[in-house]
Protein backbone atom coordinates (compact mmCIF):
# COMPACT_ATOMS: atom_id res chain seq x y z
CA UNK A 1 0.00 0.00 0.00
CA UNK A 2 2.69 2.47 0.81
CA UNK A 3 4.65 1.40 -2.00
CA UNK A 4 1.76 2.09 -4.06
CA UNK A 5 1.29 5.48 -2.30
CA UNK A 6 4.64 6.09 -2.99
CA UNK A 7 4.18 5.23 -6.56
CA UNK A 8 1.00 7.57 -7.11
CA UNK A 9 3.97 10.66 -5.81
CA UNK A 10 5.76 10.02 -7.89
CA UNK A 11 3.93 9.83 -11.33
CA UNK A 12 0.83 11.35 -10.80
CA UNK A 13 1.75 14.97 -11.72
CA UNK A 14 3.26 13.77 -14.32
CA UNK A 15 0.26 11.64 -15.58
CA UNK A 16 -2.04 14.12 -14.61
CA UNK A 17 -0.02 17.00 -16.79
CA UNK A 18 0.00 14.14 -19.52
CA UNK A 19 -4.14 13.77 -19.28
CA UNK A 20 -4.24 17.35 -19.86
CA UNK A 21 -2.02 17.92 -22.40
CA UNK A 22 -3.84 14.60 -24.93
CA UNK A 23 -7.12 16.43 -24.15
CA UNK A 24 -5.89 19.83 -25.28
CA UNK A 25 -4.16 18.06 -28.50
CA UNK A 26 -7.33 16.04 -28.86
CA UNK A 27 -10.31 18.94 -28.46
CA UNK A 28 -8.12 21.17 -30.36
CA UNK A 29 -7.30 19.48 -33.09
CA UNK A 30 -10.79 18.52 -33.64
CA UNK A 31 -11.99 21.90 -33.40
CA UNK A 32 -9.39 23.24 -36.20
CA UNK A 33 -10.57 19.77 -38.26
CA UNK A 34 -13.60 21.14 -38.09
CA UNK A 35 -13.44 24.15 -39.14
CA UNK A 36 -11.83 22.57 -42.78
CA UNK A 37 -13.33 19.40 -42.37
CA UNK A 38 -17.19 20.93 -41.98
CA UNK A 39 -17.09 23.21 -45.33
CA UNK A 40 -15.23 20.31 -47.53
CA UNK A 41 -17.77 17.85 -46.46
CA UNK A 42 -20.64 20.29 -47.36
CA UNK A 43 -19.27 21.04 -50.44
CA UNK A 44 -18.76 17.26 -51.41
CA UNK A 45 -22.57 16.68 -51.31
CA UNK A 46 -23.80 20.12 -52.56
CA UNK A 47 -21.11 19.85 -56.19
CA UNK A 48 -22.03 16.49 -56.43
CA UNK A 49 -23.30 15.07 -59.61
CA UNK A 50 -27.18 15.08 -58.07
CA UNK A 51 -26.64 17.71 -55.76
CA UNK A 52 -27.72 21.49 -55.14
CA UNK A 53 -25.30 23.15 -57.30
CA UNK A 54 -23.58 19.91 -59.40
CA UNK A 55 -19.99 20.71 -60.15
CA UNK A 56 -18.78 17.23 -60.68
CA UNK A 57 -14.88 18.18 -61.80
CA UNK A 58 -14.53 20.87 -58.69
CA UNK A 59 -15.96 17.60 -57.22
CA UNK A 60 -13.63 15.18 -58.21
CA UNK A 61 -10.98 17.24 -57.62
CA UNK A 62 -11.78 17.74 -53.74
CA UNK A 63 -12.38 13.77 -53.61
CA UNK A 64 -9.17 13.28 -55.59
CA UNK A 65 -7.02 15.50 -52.11
CA UNK A 66 -9.21 14.08 -49.69
CA UNK A 67 -8.69 10.57 -50.19
CA UNK A 68 -5.02 11.03 -50.85
CA UNK A 69 -4.58 12.56 -47.25
CA UNK A 70 -6.42 9.53 -46.32
CA UNK A 71 -4.28 7.31 -47.64
CA UNK A 72 -1.20 8.53 -46.18
CA UNK A 73 -0.29 6.54 -42.34
CA UNK A 74 -0.34 9.00 -40.01
CA UNK A 75 2.88 8.36 -38.56
CA UNK A 76 4.14 9.23 -42.27
CA UNK A 77 2.51 12.08 -42.10
CA UNK A 78 3.29 13.27 -38.55
CA UNK A 79 7.30 12.82 -39.79
CA UNK A 80 6.64 13.83 -43.61
CA UNK A 81 5.17 17.10 -42.43
CA UNK A 82 7.93 18.13 -39.61
CA UNK A 83 8.95 21.78 -41.95
CA UNK A 84 5.86 22.53 -42.06
CA UNK A 85 4.97 22.08 -38.68
CA UNK A 86 8.57 24.10 -37.19
CA UNK A 87 6.89 26.80 -40.18
CA UNK A 88 3.83 26.72 -38.81
CA UNK A 89 4.03 26.30 -35.14
CA UNK A 90 7.99 27.31 -34.56
CA UNK A 91 8.61 23.88 -32.79
CA UNK A 92 8.21 20.24 -33.45
CA UNK A 93 8.00 18.87 -30.33
CA UNK A 94 5.14 19.12 -27.39
CA UNK A 95 1.41 19.21 -27.72
CA UNK A 96 0.82 22.28 -29.54
CA UNK A 97 3.22 20.72 -32.41
CA UNK A 98 1.26 17.87 -32.91
CA UNK A 99 -1.75 19.75 -33.19
CA UNK A 100 -0.77 20.19 -36.50
CA UNK A 101 -0.28 17.04 -38.23
CA UNK A 102 -3.37 15.74 -36.56
CA UNK A 103 -5.52 18.81 -38.10
CA UNK A 104 -4.31 17.62 -40.93
CA UNK A 105 -5.01 14.25 -40.80
CA UNK A 106 -8.32 14.41 -39.23
CA UNK A 107 -9.87 16.95 -41.48
CA UNK A 108 -10.25 14.94 -44.67
CA UNK A 109 -11.45 12.00 -42.82
CA UNK A 110 -14.09 14.78 -41.21
CA UNK A 111 -15.02 16.12 -44.31
CA UNK A 112 -15.81 12.45 -45.60
CA UNK A 113 -18.01 11.98 -41.93
CA UNK A 114 -19.70 15.00 -42.64
CA UNK A 115 -20.46 14.04 -46.35
CA UNK A 116 -22.02 10.71 -44.75
CA UNK A 117 -23.88 12.58 -42.06
CA UNK A 118 -26.01 15.10 -44.74
CA UNK A 119 -26.16 12.60 -47.30
CA UNK A 120 -28.88 10.43 -44.84
CA UNK A 121 -30.86 13.64 -45.05
CA UNK A 122 -34.20 12.63 -45.99
CA UNK A 123 -34.49 13.82 -50.03
CA UNK A 124 -37.99 14.89 -49.77
CA UNK A 125 -37.35 17.17 -47.07
CA UNK A 126 -34.76 18.80 -49.26
CA UNK A 127 -37.71 18.85 -51.96
CA UNK A 128 -39.87 20.46 -49.92
CA UNK A 129 -37.51 23.19 -49.22
CA UNK A 130 -36.43 23.40 -52.62
CA UNK A 131 -40.05 23.88 -53.95
CA UNK A 132 -40.70 26.61 -51.17
CA UNK A 133 -37.95 28.64 -53.35
CA UNK A 134 -35.10 28.07 -50.89
CA UNK A 135 -31.92 28.97 -52.79
CA UNK A 136 -29.15 26.14 -52.36
CA UNK A 137 -26.84 27.93 -49.02
CA UNK A 138 -30.56 28.41 -47.38
CA UNK A 139 -31.38 24.32 -47.62
CA UNK A 140 -27.56 23.74 -46.72
CA UNK A 141 -28.02 25.53 -43.44
CA UNK A 142 -31.56 25.55 -42.51
CA UNK A 143 -32.31 22.03 -43.89
CA UNK A 144 -29.25 19.72 -44.07
CA UNK A 145 -27.34 20.70 -41.36
CA UNK A 146 -29.76 21.08 -38.70
CA UNK A 147 -31.38 17.60 -39.97
CA UNK A 148 -28.66 15.94 -39.67
CA UNK A 149 -26.88 16.84 -36.40
CA UNK A 150 -27.59 13.98 -34.33
CA UNK A 151 -25.64 11.86 -37.09
CA UNK A 152 -23.16 14.83 -37.19
CA UNK A 153 -22.33 14.53 -33.11
CA UNK A 154 -22.15 10.83 -33.65
CA UNK A 155 -19.56 11.76 -36.34
CA UNK A 156 -18.14 14.07 -34.29
CA UNK A 157 -17.31 11.53 -31.41
CA UNK A 158 -15.52 9.34 -33.64
CA UNK A 159 -13.98 12.08 -34.67
CA UNK A 160 -12.40 12.90 -31.55
CA UNK A 161 -11.45 9.28 -30.18
CA UNK A 162 -10.16 8.99 -33.92
CA UNK A 163 -7.50 11.95 -32.84
CA UNK A 164 -7.25 10.78 -29.59
CA UNK A 165 -5.52 7.71 -30.77
CA UNK A 166 -3.43 9.31 -33.43
CA UNK A 167 -2.35 12.07 -30.63
CA UNK A 168 -0.99 9.41 -28.54
CA UNK A 169 0.49 7.68 -31.58
CA UNK A 170 2.70 11.51 -31.85
CA UNK A 171 4.50 10.48 -28.88
CA UNK A 172 6.94 8.89 -31.26
CA UNK A 173 8.43 12.09 -31.91
CA UNK A 174 7.82 13.80 -28.51
CA UNK A 175 4.52 15.01 -29.11
CA UNK A 176 3.18 15.15 -25.44
CA UNK A 177 0.49 13.70 -23.69
CA UNK A 178 -0.61 10.55 -22.31
CA UNK A 179 0.88 8.45 -25.50
CA UNK A 180 3.99 9.97 -25.07
CA UNK A 181 4.32 9.14 -21.45
CA UNK A 182 3.65 5.74 -22.68
CA UNK A 183 6.51 5.27 -25.26
CA UNK A 184 8.94 7.23 -22.99
CA UNK A 185 8.24 4.79 -19.40
CA UNK A 186 6.48 1.61 -20.80
CA UNK A 187 9.21 1.68 -24.11
CA UNK A 188 12.66 3.53 -23.51
CA UNK A 189 12.85 2.79 -19.49
CA UNK A 190 10.85 -0.62 -19.20
CA UNK A 191 8.50 0.80 -16.58
CA UNK A 192 5.41 -1.27 -17.55
CA UNK A 193 3.30 -0.34 -14.81
CA UNK A 194 3.89 3.46 -15.92
CA UNK A 195 3.03 2.40 -19.66
CA UNK A 196 -0.37 0.41 -18.47
CA UNK A 197 -2.01 3.45 -16.34
CA UNK A 198 -1.47 5.66 -19.20
CA UNK A 199 -2.91 3.05 -21.71
CA UNK A 200 -6.05 2.69 -18.83
CA UNK A 201 -6.20 6.68 -18.89
CA UNK A 202 -6.36 6.59 -22.62
CA UNK A 203 -9.11 3.87 -22.77
CA UNK A 204 -11.27 5.91 -20.18
CA UNK A 205 -10.66 9.20 -21.68
CA UNK A 206 -11.92 7.34 -25.37
CA UNK A 207 -15.36 6.10 -23.36
CA UNK A 208 -15.93 9.45 -22.06
CA UNK A 209 -15.83 11.22 -25.20
CA UNK A 210 -17.61 8.51 -26.84
CA UNK A 211 -20.31 8.38 -24.04
CA UNK A 212 -20.89 12.24 -24.14
CA UNK A 213 -20.99 12.16 -28.11
CA UNK A 214 -23.72 9.17 -28.00
CA UNK A 215 -25.62 10.95 -25.21
CA UNK A 216 -25.60 14.78 -26.65
CA UNK A 217 -26.71 13.13 -29.97
CA UNK A 218 -29.84 11.00 -28.73
CA UNK A 219 -30.63 13.86 -26.49
CA UNK A 220 -30.87 16.21 -29.37
CA UNK A 221 -32.86 13.85 -31.60
CA UNK A 222 -35.94 15.07 -32.14
CA UNK A 223 -36.90 11.73 -34.37
CA UNK A 224 -36.83 9.96 -30.97
CA UNK B 1 -59.40 34.95 -66.94
CA UNK B 2 -55.75 34.99 -67.51
CA UNK B 3 -54.46 31.11 -66.27
CA UNK B 4 -52.49 30.73 -63.09
CA UNK B 5 -50.82 27.55 -65.02
CA UNK B 6 -50.47 27.64 -67.90
CA UNK B 7 -47.86 25.33 -70.15
CA UNK B 8 -46.92 25.60 -74.17
CA UNK B 9 -45.87 22.36 -76.09
CA UNK B 10 -44.48 20.78 -72.80
CA UNK B 11 -42.32 18.07 -73.25
CA UNK B 12 -40.09 16.11 -70.76
CA UNK B 13 -38.35 12.79 -71.40
CA UNK B 14 -36.15 11.18 -69.67
CA UNK B 15 -33.09 10.12 -71.71
CA UNK B 16 -34.52 9.21 -74.80
CA UNK B 17 -37.90 7.79 -72.83
CA UNK B 18 -40.40 10.84 -73.43
CA UNK B 19 -42.66 11.37 -70.55
CA UNK B 20 -44.77 14.25 -71.43
CA UNK B 21 -45.43 15.75 -75.13
CA UNK B 22 -46.77 18.52 -76.53
CA UNK B 23 -48.32 19.30 -73.10
CA UNK B 24 -51.05 22.56 -73.69
CA UNK B 25 -52.31 22.82 -70.32
CA UNK B 26 -54.30 25.87 -68.90
CA UNK B 27 -55.22 26.04 -65.08
CA UNK B 28 -57.47 29.05 -63.82
CA UNK B 29 -57.04 30.98 -60.59
CA UNK B 30 -59.31 29.76 -57.87
CA UNK B 31 -59.51 25.86 -59.48
CA UNK B 32 -59.16 22.70 -58.02
CA UNK B 33 -58.37 21.23 -60.79
CA UNK B 34 -57.38 17.00 -61.16
CA UNK B 35 -54.41 15.32 -62.41
CA UNK B 36 -55.10 10.91 -62.78
CA UNK B 37 -53.55 8.47 -64.63
CA UNK B 38 -51.49 5.05 -63.95
CA UNK B 39 -48.24 4.97 -62.16
CA UNK B 40 -45.76 6.03 -63.96
CA UNK B 41 -48.01 7.89 -66.47
CA UNK B 42 -46.09 11.53 -65.62
CA UNK B 43 -48.30 12.92 -63.26
CA UNK B 44 -45.82 14.16 -60.77
CA UNK B 45 -43.74 15.01 -63.53
CA UNK B 46 -46.13 17.10 -64.99
CA UNK B 47 -46.69 18.48 -61.59
CA UNK B 48 -43.55 19.37 -60.33
CA UNK B 49 -42.36 20.90 -64.03
CA UNK B 50 -44.74 24.13 -62.30
CA UNK B 51 -42.65 24.60 -60.06
CA UNK B 52 -39.81 23.64 -62.38
CA UNK B 53 -38.68 21.14 -59.56
CA UNK B 54 -38.37 19.21 -62.73
CA UNK B 55 -36.95 21.00 -65.68
CA UNK B 56 -38.86 20.59 -69.26
CA UNK B 57 -36.91 19.17 -72.07
CA UNK B 58 -38.21 21.61 -74.20
CA UNK B 59 -41.64 24.04 -73.94
CA UNK B 60 -42.56 26.93 -72.14
CA UNK B 61 -44.30 26.89 -68.35
CA UNK B 62 -46.08 30.36 -67.19
CA UNK B 63 -46.87 30.81 -63.93
CA UNK B 64 -49.03 34.17 -63.15
CA UNK B 65 -47.81 35.09 -66.80
CA UNK B 66 -44.39 34.71 -66.21
CA UNK B 67 -42.37 32.41 -67.88
CA UNK B 68 -40.82 30.27 -65.51
CA UNK B 69 -38.71 28.30 -67.62
CA UNK B 70 -35.54 31.52 -68.48
CA UNK B 71 -36.20 33.30 -64.93
CA UNK B 72 -33.01 33.55 -63.46
CA UNK B 73 -32.42 31.90 -59.91
CA UNK B 74 -33.27 34.48 -57.56
CA UNK B 75 -36.65 35.06 -59.21
CA UNK B 76 -37.12 31.36 -59.42
CA UNK B 77 -36.72 31.26 -55.71
CA UNK B 78 -38.99 34.28 -55.16
CA UNK B 79 -41.76 32.45 -57.83
CA UNK B 80 -41.61 29.54 -55.94
CA UNK B 81 -42.72 30.94 -53.09
CA UNK B 82 -46.00 31.63 -54.16
CA UNK B 83 -46.18 28.16 -55.69
CA UNK B 84 -46.82 25.89 -52.39
CA UNK B 85 -46.28 22.14 -52.30
CA UNK B 86 -47.17 19.09 -50.26
CA UNK B 87 -46.16 15.15 -50.79
CA UNK B 88 -47.44 11.77 -49.83
CA UNK B 89 -44.91 11.73 -47.63
CA UNK B 90 -44.99 14.85 -45.86
CA UNK B 91 -41.85 15.97 -46.12
CA UNK B 92 -41.77 17.72 -42.49
CA UNK B 93 -38.28 18.64 -41.16
CA UNK B 94 -37.81 16.35 -38.43
CA UNK B 95 -35.89 18.39 -35.87
CA UNK B 96 -37.87 21.38 -36.14
CA UNK B 97 -41.19 21.63 -33.66
CA UNK B 98 -44.27 22.22 -35.60
CA UNK B 99 -44.46 25.83 -35.53
CA UNK B 100 -41.05 25.88 -36.51
CA UNK B 101 -42.05 23.79 -39.59
CA UNK B 102 -45.03 26.00 -40.41
CA UNK B 103 -42.01 29.04 -40.03
CA UNK B 104 -39.99 27.70 -42.07
CA UNK B 105 -40.74 29.09 -45.99
CA UNK B 106 -41.56 32.07 -44.22
CA UNK B 107 -37.78 32.43 -42.50
CA UNK B 108 -37.08 31.59 -46.44
CA UNK B 109 -39.16 34.44 -47.24
CA UNK B 110 -37.52 36.89 -44.58
CA UNK B 111 -40.29 37.28 -42.69
CA UNK B 112 -39.52 38.77 -39.07
CA UNK B 113 -39.82 36.07 -36.68
CA UNK B 114 -42.29 37.25 -34.44
CA UNK B 115 -44.67 37.82 -37.61
CA UNK B 116 -44.30 34.64 -38.70
CA UNK B 117 -44.73 32.95 -35.46
CA UNK B 118 -47.82 34.94 -35.32
CA UNK B 119 -48.49 33.96 -38.88
CA UNK B 120 -47.81 30.32 -38.24
CA UNK B 121 -50.27 30.13 -34.72
CA UNK B 122 -52.53 31.22 -36.90
CA UNK B 123 -52.47 28.35 -39.47
CA UNK B 124 -52.45 26.00 -36.77
CA UNK B 125 -55.71 27.21 -35.90
CA UNK B 126 -56.90 26.62 -39.93
CA UNK B 127 -55.97 22.99 -39.89
CA UNK B 128 -57.34 22.16 -36.19
CA UNK B 129 -53.93 21.44 -34.72
CA UNK B 130 -53.54 24.41 -32.54
CA UNK B 131 -52.46 22.52 -29.23
CA UNK B 132 -49.67 20.73 -31.33
CA UNK B 133 -47.48 23.71 -31.83
CA UNK B 134 -44.38 22.52 -29.70
CA UNK B 135 -44.68 18.57 -30.66
CA UNK B 136 -42.26 17.54 -33.26
CA UNK B 137 -43.10 15.69 -36.33
CA UNK B 138 -42.15 11.96 -35.23
CA UNK B 139 -44.77 12.06 -32.30
CA UNK B 140 -47.81 12.99 -35.12
CA UNK B 141 -50.33 10.73 -37.17
CA UNK B 142 -49.69 10.72 -40.63
CA UNK B 143 -53.06 13.15 -40.95
CA UNK B 144 -51.85 15.52 -38.43
CA UNK B 145 -48.34 15.60 -40.47
CA UNK B 146 -50.78 16.09 -43.59
CA UNK B 147 -52.25 18.73 -42.17
CA UNK B 148 -48.85 20.21 -40.63
CA UNK B 149 -47.59 20.25 -44.19
CA UNK B 150 -50.18 22.05 -45.52
CA UNK B 151 -50.50 24.46 -42.63
CA UNK B 152 -46.75 25.04 -43.85
CA UNK B 153 -47.58 25.12 -47.45
CA UNK B 154 -49.86 28.02 -47.21
CA UNK B 155 -47.99 30.02 -45.11
CA UNK B 156 -46.37 32.51 -47.39
CA UNK B 157 -49.88 32.86 -48.96
CA UNK B 158 -49.27 31.36 -52.42
CA UNK B 159 -51.61 31.15 -55.27
CA UNK B 160 -51.44 28.06 -56.23
CA UNK B 161 -51.53 24.68 -54.15
CA UNK B 162 -49.79 21.38 -55.74
CA UNK B 163 -50.62 18.28 -54.19
CA UNK B 164 -48.88 15.35 -54.91
CA UNK B 165 -50.40 12.02 -53.87
CA UNK B 166 -51.29 14.20 -50.51
CA UNK B 167 -53.91 11.52 -49.33
CA UNK B 168 -51.93 8.59 -50.77
CA UNK B 169 -50.56 7.43 -47.41
CA UNK B 170 -53.60 8.26 -45.64
CA UNK B 171 -56.92 5.66 -44.45
CA UNK B 172 -60.25 7.17 -46.70
CA UNK B 173 -61.34 8.51 -43.41
CA UNK B 174 -58.47 10.66 -43.17
CA UNK B 175 -58.42 10.83 -46.57
CA UNK B 176 -62.18 12.86 -46.67
CA UNK B 177 -60.84 15.12 -43.40
CA UNK B 178 -57.46 16.11 -45.33
CA UNK B 179 -59.92 16.87 -48.77
CA UNK B 180 -62.43 18.69 -46.54
CA UNK B 181 -59.58 20.75 -45.61
CA UNK B 182 -58.13 21.42 -49.07
CA UNK B 183 -61.22 22.24 -50.29
CA UNK B 184 -62.24 25.00 -47.63
CA UNK B 185 -58.77 26.48 -47.83
CA UNK B 186 -59.50 26.84 -51.87
CA UNK B 187 -62.87 28.89 -50.98
CA UNK B 188 -61.62 30.95 -47.81
CA UNK B 189 -58.20 31.39 -49.26
CA UNK B 190 -58.99 31.80 -53.16
CA UNK B 191 -55.97 29.33 -53.59
CA UNK B 192 -55.81 27.60 -56.97
CA UNK B 193 -55.53 23.67 -55.95
CA UNK B 194 -53.83 20.74 -58.27
CA UNK B 195 -54.51 17.64 -57.30
CA UNK B 196 -52.53 14.44 -58.16
CA UNK B 197 -53.79 11.20 -57.65
CA UNK B 198 -54.73 7.62 -58.65
CA UNK B 199 -58.24 7.61 -57.27
CA UNK B 200 -61.29 8.72 -59.04
CA UNK B 201 -62.91 9.41 -55.86
CA UNK B 202 -60.68 11.96 -54.62
CA UNK B 203 -61.15 13.70 -58.40
CA UNK B 204 -64.70 13.13 -57.99
CA UNK B 205 -64.96 14.87 -54.39
CA UNK B 206 -63.19 18.00 -55.07
CA UNK B 207 -62.24 18.80 -58.81
CA UNK B 208 -63.91 20.74 -61.44
CA UNK B 209 -61.77 19.48 -64.11
CA UNK B 210 -59.41 16.74 -64.53
CA UNK B 211 -56.30 16.13 -66.50
CA UNK B 212 -55.94 12.42 -67.69
CA UNK B 213 -52.39 11.61 -68.90
CA UNK B 214 -52.07 8.15 -70.59
CA UNK B 215 -49.26 7.51 -73.69
CA UNK B 216 -47.61 10.99 -72.73
CA UNK B 217 -50.61 12.80 -73.76
CA UNK B 218 -53.07 14.47 -71.70
CA UNK B 219 -56.67 15.42 -71.72
CA UNK B 220 -58.97 17.56 -70.23
CA UNK B 221 -62.55 16.79 -68.78
CA UNK B 222 -64.98 18.07 -66.87
CA UNK B 223 -65.90 16.96 -63.53
CA UNK B 224 -69.71 15.85 -62.73
CA UNK B 225 -69.57 16.91 -59.22
CA UNK B 226 -71.45 14.58 -57.17
CA UNK B 227 -71.56 16.95 -54.03
N1 LIG C 1 -35.57 11.29 -62.35
C1 LIG C 1 -36.01 10.38 -63.24
N2 LIG C 1 -35.14 9.75 -64.05
C2 LIG C 1 -35.57 8.84 -64.96
N3 LIG C 1 -36.85 8.51 -65.13
C3 LIG C 1 -37.77 9.10 -64.35
C4 LIG C 1 -37.40 10.07 -63.37
N4 LIG C 1 -38.51 10.48 -62.75
C5 LIG C 1 -39.53 9.82 -63.31
N5 LIG C 1 -39.09 8.99 -64.28
C6 LIG C 1 -39.93 8.13 -65.12
O1 LIG C 1 -40.92 8.94 -65.70
C7 LIG C 1 -42.16 8.27 -65.72
C8 LIG C 1 -43.21 9.13 -65.04
O2 LIG C 1 -42.94 9.21 -63.66
P1 LIG C 1 -43.86 9.97 -62.65
O3 LIG C 1 -43.25 9.88 -61.31
O4 LIG C 1 -44.17 11.31 -63.18
O5 LIG C 1 -45.19 9.08 -62.70
P2 LIG C 1 -46.50 9.21 -61.85
O6 LIG C 1 -47.62 9.30 -62.82
O7 LIG C 1 -46.38 10.28 -60.85
O8 LIG C 1 -46.55 7.80 -61.14
P3 LIG C 1 -47.05 7.39 -59.67
O9 LIG C 1 -48.53 7.33 -59.72
O10 LIG C 1 -46.44 6.04 -59.46
O11 LIG C 1 -46.52 8.42 -58.73
C9 LIG C 1 -41.94 6.93 -65.07
O12 LIG C 1 -41.81 5.97 -66.08
C10 LIG C 1 -40.66 7.09 -64.31
O13 LIG C 1 -39.96 5.88 -64.28
MG1 LIG D 1 -46.14 10.31 -58.72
Amino acid sequence: MDEFLTWLQTYSPMLAKGLLETVYMTLMSTLLAYVIGLPVGVLLVVTEKDGLVPMPALNKAVGFIVNILRSVPFLILLIAIIPFTRFVVGTTIGSTATVVPLVIAAAPFIARLVEGSLKEVDRGAIEAATAMGASPWQIVYKVLLPESRPSLLLGAAIAVTTILSYSAMAGIVGGGGLGDIAIRFGYYRYKTNVMLVTVAMLIIVVQVFQEIGTKVSKWGDKRL
Amino acid sequence: MEPIIHTKNLCKAFGDIPVLSDINLAIYPGEIFGVIGRSGAGKSTLTRCFNLLERPTSGEIFFDGVEITSLPPRELYKTRQSIGMIFQQFNLLMQRNVLDNICFPLEIAGVPRAQAKARALELLEVVGLSDKAKAYPAKLSGGQKQRVAIARAIAPNPRALLCDEATSALDPETTDEILALLSDINRRFGITIVIITHEMRVIETLCTRVAVISGSKLTVEEVLQNG
